[in-house]
């Protein structure tokens, strides 16, 4: 089989003015690390870079361990015209993207920064590096785009220091991870992250993806890509259960967890699931003071893409009022190839108010902006 | 049907129906002592010298919570080791006509496999004297060592001409996950004697349970067990199982079930942009899994509100894949109430009847 790569990018927009969007998941990437990060690494850690490459606890030196559906996993449109990679021209992204959709929020969510790099020094500086990189070529070029902070998070000290360097910069209005932590994230080591990231008023935003080293499974390395995708679900669960039942949430009230990425419907079984199993082992879990559907309630945001689809959209009505629709945000993964239309999700029928909250507010009110 | 609560539906009709048939009973190897009759010299030297500790797998403490529902728990020992409390608790106790007898001790654990496959010999052996013989209520899954997929075969072989066993048993988690090609004898061999693979909740441990490592509390191994069988059943489908053996049935015990119809939604979902990965998945993962997949119904992960089962059944979009299950004697409900709060008389009458019927052929020759 061919693939015909079809470019035509100047004719990506929808027809018309759409409604006004939150796009909780934009992944921009560096023209070139060179250009663009080296400045803000030191020359150590430049030729540290350029002698060793990013060694994760993965195979490849380069490219994922599954590959991917689609070169990049990027759309076939999202290629920038001078042959650029996709996600890395503000220009292009914003005459593909944020104008034709109406982003009125657009949120960074940058996937290769020094998370999950197994020198913990190198995670840090690399991290910080694209922090700065994210305000110098996005954030304080188009004020409709918010960055996250990339946090070392195998190394909580070096995420701590990271967080606080950036609290009260309004470039930045989370904290990101990558779900597949080489411990589950209720694991006390990580706790200071989650203490300074409450404290900042940064919502901890965490993403599928990552590299702890573990199987994906619990039974292993599956064979196929499509099954590490759909792993990102059972992660995902795995990291609410987690922090629920390790008392994450009690330990610091304030904080508000973000799954991103990582799929939303499996959510109200889990709740259900948890307080079930809460209930029956309260002598392990003193620490856990209400029912986990409650803290879930309370605690966890999802981003929808890329959204669930039972051949029946009523289904998804039960879904959506289970999890509560104010704890949905919208998310297209641009420039990424399962990319999610924001008039073509399959949404559950809803009045024009809690739509528009789905589609922007809900994002507006979460992050303060 | 209208919309009863639980308590006015029990007042008309007592939980489960007469005559269920109880597809994940739990009858329990008191200790390793009681299989030293069923193995061979050897093994029984090997056992007496080396002095083997007992299998019982982590998946399961002992005195935990969920391993013996306080009622069911003896003052001394483990729960489910005696036969007359089966009859009564289980059998008597929800008027079961049958009953699918899955043991859990630890042999898919062992990190030997001649080992692992004495032990899974001498369990069924066990079974079929210990329990088999002398209950006529009773039938069985039959233990295999997966860690070599051709003694499991050879065991299937060996023990499906006796077809009080109805079942093939394997943990959720193990080496692999379980679609892979490694398992496959497996699968022929049950799909040859038509034989339904059941698997169950827990793990050889060869792998963390969650996909960033160890927990802290059991609690949180519990939990994973639900995510483990999403990956395992997109493992079945996406490796072809189904494909390959058209006949194999699989039944996930133990499971918690309200999460398969999120999980297919998801699998299909990304099926629709990768199938070109695995072309022999031709139709959607979740007409697969109403076609070959099975599920019992402890522990039921559910609110007490009755109305969302009536909504989770509404997206399972099938009345044919729930089996009645006490998981005995698992703590898992109290009392009789061994089915979901708002279940309808018809949909009680498929799960407890219909569905294991059409599921296990074996059963049907009870019947005949």
């Amino acid at each position: 089989m061919t693939i015909e790569t079809i470019q035509k990018p100047e004719t990506a927009a929808p027809a018309k003015q759409a409604l006004a969007i939150a796009d909780c998941d934009i992944h921009p990437s560096p023209k070139s690390v060179e250009k663009e990060v080296f400045p803000f690494l030191s020359k150590h850690w430049q030729e540290y870079y350029n002698t060793y490459g990013t060694l994760l606890r993965q195979p490849y030196q380069n490219g994922p361990a599954y590959p991917k559906g689609q070169p990049d996993a990027a759309r076939r449109d999202a290629y920038v015209p001078d042959g650029g990679k996709p996600g890395t021209d503000l220009a292009f992204m914003q005459k593909q993207h944020l104008d034709p959709y109406n982003v009125q929020l657009g949120v960074l969510n940058p996937l290769k920064s020094g998370q999950g790099l197994q020198n913990p020094d190198f995670a840090g500086a690399l991290c910080s590096a694209v922090n700065d990189w994210q305000i110098a070529e996005w954030t304080s070029k188009d004020a409709r785009l918010k960055g996250s902070v990339c946090l070392p998070y195998e190394d909580a000290a070096l995420s701590v220091k990271e967080i606080e360097k950036r609290a009260g910069d309004p470039n930045f209005i989370q904290s990101f991870m990558l779900i597949r932590t080489a411990d589950p994230m209720g694991n006390r080591r990580y706790w200071p992250i989650y203490e300074a990231a409450a404290e900042a008023g940064l919502p901890l935003a965490v993403h599928a993806f990552g590299f702890g080293g573990a199987s994906i499974t619990g039974s292993g390395w599956p064979s196929y890509y499509i099954e590490d995708m759909v792993g990102h679900s059972q992660s995902a669960q795995n990291v609410v259960a987690s922090m629920v039942l390790e008392g994450v949430f009690e330990r610091s009230p304030k904080l508000k967890l973000v799954i991103v990425e990582a799929g939303f419907a499996w959510a109200p079984s889990l709740a259900w699931r948890l307080d079930r199993i809460w209930a029956q082992n309260r002598l392990e879990l003193p620490h856990v003071t209400r029912p986990p559907s409650e803290i879930m309630r309370e605690h966890v945001w999802y981003t929808t893409q890329p959204f669930e689809e039972p051949d029946r959209r009523g289904h998804l009505k039960d879904t959506f009022e289970w999890i509560g629709w104010d704890r949905l945000l919208f998310a297209t993964d641009y420039p990424h190839w399962d990319f999610d239309d924001p008039s073509r999700i399959p949404l559950p029928p809803a009045d024009e108010a809690t739509r528009n909250a789905f589609y922007l507010q809900n994002a507006r009110d979460l992050y303060g902006v | 049907m209208g919309r009863n609560t639980f308590r006015e539906f029990t007042e008309v009709m007592p939980a489960p129906l007469p005559g269920a048939i109880d597809c994940d009973l739990h009858p329990a190897v008191p200790n390793l002592k009681a299989l030293l009759p069923y193995l061979d010299d050897h093994w029984r030297d090997m056992v007496e010298q080396r002095g083997v500790h007992e299998l019982d797998s982590i998946s399961y403490p002992n005195n935990a919570p969920v391993t013996a529902r306080p009622d069911w728990k003896p003052e001394t020992g483990k729960a489910g080791v005696d036969l007359d409390r089966v009859r009564k608790e289980a059998l008597d106790g929800f008027q079961t006509s049958l009953a699918i007898c899955n043991c859990l001790y630890g042999v898919q654990l062992l990190y030997t496999e001649d080992m692992a496959y004495a032990f899974a010999r001498a369990v069924n052996d066990w079974m079929a004297a210990e329990w088999l013989d002398k209950e006529p209520r009773l039938r069985a899954s039959i233990v295999v060592s997966p860690q070599n997929p051709d003694y499991a075969a050879a065991e299937i072989d060996r023990m499906a001409e006796d077809h009080r066993f109805v079942q093939v048993l394997l943990l959720v988690m193990d080496e692999m996950p379980l679609g892979r090609r490694r398992y496959w004898p497996i699968y022929r061999a049950a799909e040859r004697h038509g034989l339904p693979v059941g698997i169950h909740a827990g793990s050889s441990y060869r792998h963390s349970v969650t996909a960033m490592g160890w927990p802290t509390y059991y609690a949180e191994d519990s939990a994973a067990q639900s995510q483990a069988f999403q990956a395992g059943l997109t493992s079945l489908i996406t490796e072809g199982v189904f494909a390959e053996f058209p006949d194999l049935k699989v039944v996930l015990l133990e499971s918690g079930f309200s999460w398969l119809p999120a999980h297919l939604w998801r699998l299909g979902k990304f099926w629709r942009g990768l199938r070109m990965e695995t072309p022999w998945v031709d139709k959607h993962p979740f007409e697969i899994a109403k076609d070959h997949v099975r599920l019992t119904i402890q522990p039921r992960d559910l609110p007490a509100d009755p109305a969302v089962f009536e909504r989770v059944m509404a997206h399972f979009d099938s009345d044919e894949m729930l089996l009645f299950s006490t998981d005995y004697p698992h703590w898992q409900f109290e009392g009789d109430d061994a089915l979901p709060a708002g279940i309808s008389p018809a949909l009680a009458e498929k799960i407890c009847r219909d569905n294991p019927l059409a599921t296990y052929p074996r059963l049907k020759e009870a019947m005949a």
